[in-house]
């Protein structure tokens, strides 16, 4: 099989880390060699941050350049924006329509860029954006946002429901699981 | 069993499986979690040091002693440690010894690119550098033996991409060893002169043999397949060059990356059309084999900068590159901040407001420097701003009023101490900020001898920094709530008036820490603001700017009320306090 790539992107403290190890846990748990990088350090202080998955049958960089993500799941607006060179011909966009806005919007140096999503589509993008904020809210918690993303990424994989649900038990904290799932539960239906 | 493993949890998982006992270590990234994750074994000792010098230290002792035994540190952090590895080298080891050094090509969080494989060279210790997760575990086992049977530590290489990318590893039991029996031996330990002059030649013999090892060694291995190209590399490259060439070319795999090997080259060499050299940051093994007069291609078509990845190979090669669609509209850069409710932001906010020249040191705080406080004049290395600051007094007195240094609690212990004893000791005039928020912090949150607490979270020795201080020279130490900037701002104008070296330290614990209490956010009230953005000058994120007025995200607010203190027209409203 060819390696598949997604990429996980969003903003430092939205929970990336702990979507792209759910993911790792499960890839594995399927068989395949899998691949994750990820960012420590200064770029997790709220800054713009991004995961590599990588699965197949052998892979060998750990990372994602332009034009090979089969999947970008965007944990907010403008970052699907910052990352789509990245996407292959007919990857796909998976993306929390919420808006942060960084450092310069924030000091008006700069215009948070509303309409991304619309150009990407316009320019034949496959985008499929969601509100997972209200979505995880729903199930308890703001911070489950990663968890209804990982829930929209299912749809498009042939791992059966229950596979993700043991992954879902074997990365979260005991604490957590019912939460998460009940997250999982609310994206995969949505 | 199989797990996916982080490249630093590997090195842990080592470590553990050779048996290693004693680790020390300075947290630096992308180098931290090696230590981390250790000190999870119960048959490890592990502890942060207060900088990557006692660490090394540390573990020479342990070795003296007869432990196999490990440190780990980032790239700039080899250079604090570089003073025992040089003699190390010469002194040789009792138990294995490995010093785990990880860079940071791109710098992802650092402050420069340096490649540490020149320390290698310049120290003459083996170097080995592994290319994923199951390596780094498999090497450092080896990295143990060859540092027993060559008498000599071990430097071991690690790089973001292989220390924070998880790949399988097959787990394996640990191998016990037995503390090896101490005896006296001078001519070996005692490195004055005399018995200096007598380990040189030993090293420069070792360094041979260490050469016919790398010769044979399968830490070195050839892969052969198409032979109109060869390449050379070793870590990350080597999965950037499999993952666009496969089997159609062949490839020298370098696990042992010094001494370099010259028949192994010499003879891949000869079996191919055109040799390449594929090595991020600087041309050392290209070096190689121009001093040993191997044509190859090398830096003239790769750069000595930041990272590589599949498509830099792509695009050398002159192969396609599917670029990817971009939108349309510009979009702006997200640098990392302070977070909200850091208890940084009040204390530069005070720096900022009155103009305040402000030598700057490496931690969290760095980003003081960045829109809107742009708070800080410079950033160096860990503890350059308490000894920068004499110096830059001492050159010129004219700017002593109105230049302060800040550094942090865990940094000041790293190297901020010296620097404050030449300031009491050679007498200048400087106010020296300690940023005390009871934790490391930037590395994502490790104890340090501040804070009370030892690397498993076991009650221990707190250095109190008052008493230290004095203890040093400074007879004006205060504290300040960085969470109040009137208070603040008065400290530091007082203390800069004072004719005579002063510390503040700013006490308030980082909003990260769990412990830390929260207050219930603060609500902007639209009637009451005008939309004057004086809020909008501290750079909390939880704060922008909604239809003319600021707005507070309450998902992100933790009500440290340092932007109520802003405002001029009470907008900010604190229900239910």
């Amino acid at each position: 099989m060819e390696t598949k790539n997604i990429m996980i992107v969003g903003v430092g403290g939205q929970g990336s880390l702990l979507a792209s190890k759910l993911l790792g846990t499960l890839l594995v748990s399927e068989g395949y060699d899998v691949k994750v990088s990820e960012v420590h350090g200064m770029s997790q202080r709220g800054g713009s941050v991004v995961t590599y998955v990588r699965f197949g049958d052998k892979v060998y960089s750990p990372v994602i350049s332009e034009g090979e993500a089969d999947f970008i799941v965007s944990f907010e607006k403008l970052e699907a924006a910052r990352h789509a060179a990245c996407l292959k011909k007919d990857g796909k966009i998976i993306v929390n329509l919420q808006e942060i806005d960084p450092m310069p919007v924030v000091t008006g140096a700069a215009e948070y860029p509303n309409a991304v999503v619309d150009e990407l589509k316009s320019k034949g993008v496959f985008v499929d954006g969601i509100d997972a904020l209200s979505l995880a809210t729903e199930a308890g918690s703001a911070k489950a946002v990663n968890i209804v993303l990982m829930a929209r990424v299912a749809k498009y994989f042939d791992i059966p429901y229950e596979k993700w649900i043991a992954a879902i038990e074997k990365t979260v904290k005991p604490q957590f699981v019912e939460l998460n799932k009940k997250a999982f539960e609310i994206g995969y239906n949505y | 069993m199989k797990k996916l493993m982080l490249g630093n949890e590997a090195i842990a998982r080592g470590l553990y499986e050779a048996g290693v006992t004693v680790v020390s270590s300075y947290p630096g990234t992308p180098s931290t979690e090696i230590t981390e994750f250790a000190a999870k074994y119960d048959d490890i000792y592990c502890e942060w040091a207060p900088n990557e010098k006692v660490a090394c230290e540390v573990a020479f002792g342990a070795s003296l002693r007869g432990a196999r035994t490990a440190c780990a540190m980032k790239h700039v952090g080899l250079n604090v440690a570089a003073d025992p590895l040089f003699t190390l080298s010469y002194t040789g080891v009792n138990g294995g010894l490995v010093v785990i050094v990880a860079d940071d090509p791109a710098m992802h969080s650092s402050q420069n690119e340096q490649d540490s494989r020149h320390y290698a060279i310049a120290s003459k210790v083996p170097m080995l550098e592994p290319a994923d997760s199951m390596e780094a575990k498999e090497f450092i086992k080896e990295a143990y033996k060859i540092s027993e049977e060559y008498d000599t530590p071990v430097l071991f290489r690690m790089c973001t991409r292989i220390a924070h990318s998880q790949s399988t590893v097959e787990l394996c039991d640990r191998e016990e060893k037995e503390v090896a029996p101490y005896t006296k031996n001078a001519q070996k330990y005692i490195m004055a002169p005399a018995n200096a002059v007598r380990r040189h030649p030993f090293v420069e013999e070792r360094t041979k043999k260490l050469s016919t090892l790398g010769e044979t060694s399968p830490l070195n291995r050839v892969e052969m397949g198409g032979t109109d190209i060869g390449i050379i590399c070793a870590g990350t490259c080597y999965q950037y060059v499999k993952e666009v060439f496969g089997d159609s070319v062949s490839v020298l795999k370098l696990g042992l990356i010094n001494p370099l090997p010259v028949d192994l080259i010499k003879n891949f060499a000869s079996k191919v059309n055109k040799l390449y050299v594929i090595e991020e940051l600087d041309g050392i093994i290209e070096g190689h084999l121009n001093s040993i007069g191997v044509p190859c291609i090398g830096k003239s078509m790769f750069p000595p900068i930041g990272e590589f990845n599949q498509n830099t190979i792509r695009r050398a090669f002159g192969m396609d590159v599917q670029a990817g669609v971009t939108a349309s509209s510009e979009v702006p850069v997200r640098p990392p901040v302070m977070c909200p409710g850091c208890p940084h932001r009040g204390l530069f906010y005070a720096i900022a407001k009155h103009k305040i020249t402000c030598l700057g040191d490496i931690g969290c705080y760095t980003l003081g420097s960045a829109a809107p406080l742009f708070a800080l004049d410079s950033t160096l290395c860990m503890g350059a701003s308490v000894s920068g600051i004499h110096g830059f007094n001492k050159a010129a007195a004219d700017m002593s009023d109105k230049t302060v240094c800040v550094i942090g609690d865990s940094t000041f212990m790293h190297s901020g101490m010296t620097g404050l004893v030449n300031i009491a000791y050679n007498n200048s005039n400087s106010t020296v900020i300690i940023l005390d928020n009871s934790i490391t912090g930037m590395t994502g949150h490790q104890q340090n001898p501040t804070t009370g607490y030892n690397i498993k979270g076991d009650p221990a020795a707190a250095v109190n920094l008052e008493e230290l201080c004095k203890s040093l020279g400074i007879q004006r130490v205060r504290v300040v709530d960085p969470y109040n900037i009137k208070e603040c701002e008065d400290a530091i104008l007082e203390e800069l008036a004072a004719e005579a070296p002063s510390v503040i330290i700013s006490r308030r614990p980082c909003a990260l820490l769990k412990y830390v209490k929260h207050q219930s956010p603060v609500k902007v009230n639209p009637d009451k603001c005008v939309g004057c953005k004086a809020c909008m000058k501290i750079g909390c994120p939880a704060i922008s700017m909604k239809d003319g007025k600021a707005f507070v995200d309450f998902t992100q607010c933790v009500g440290c009320d340092v932007c109520t203190q802003m405002c001029h027209v009470n907008a900010f409203e604190t229900e239910g306090r």
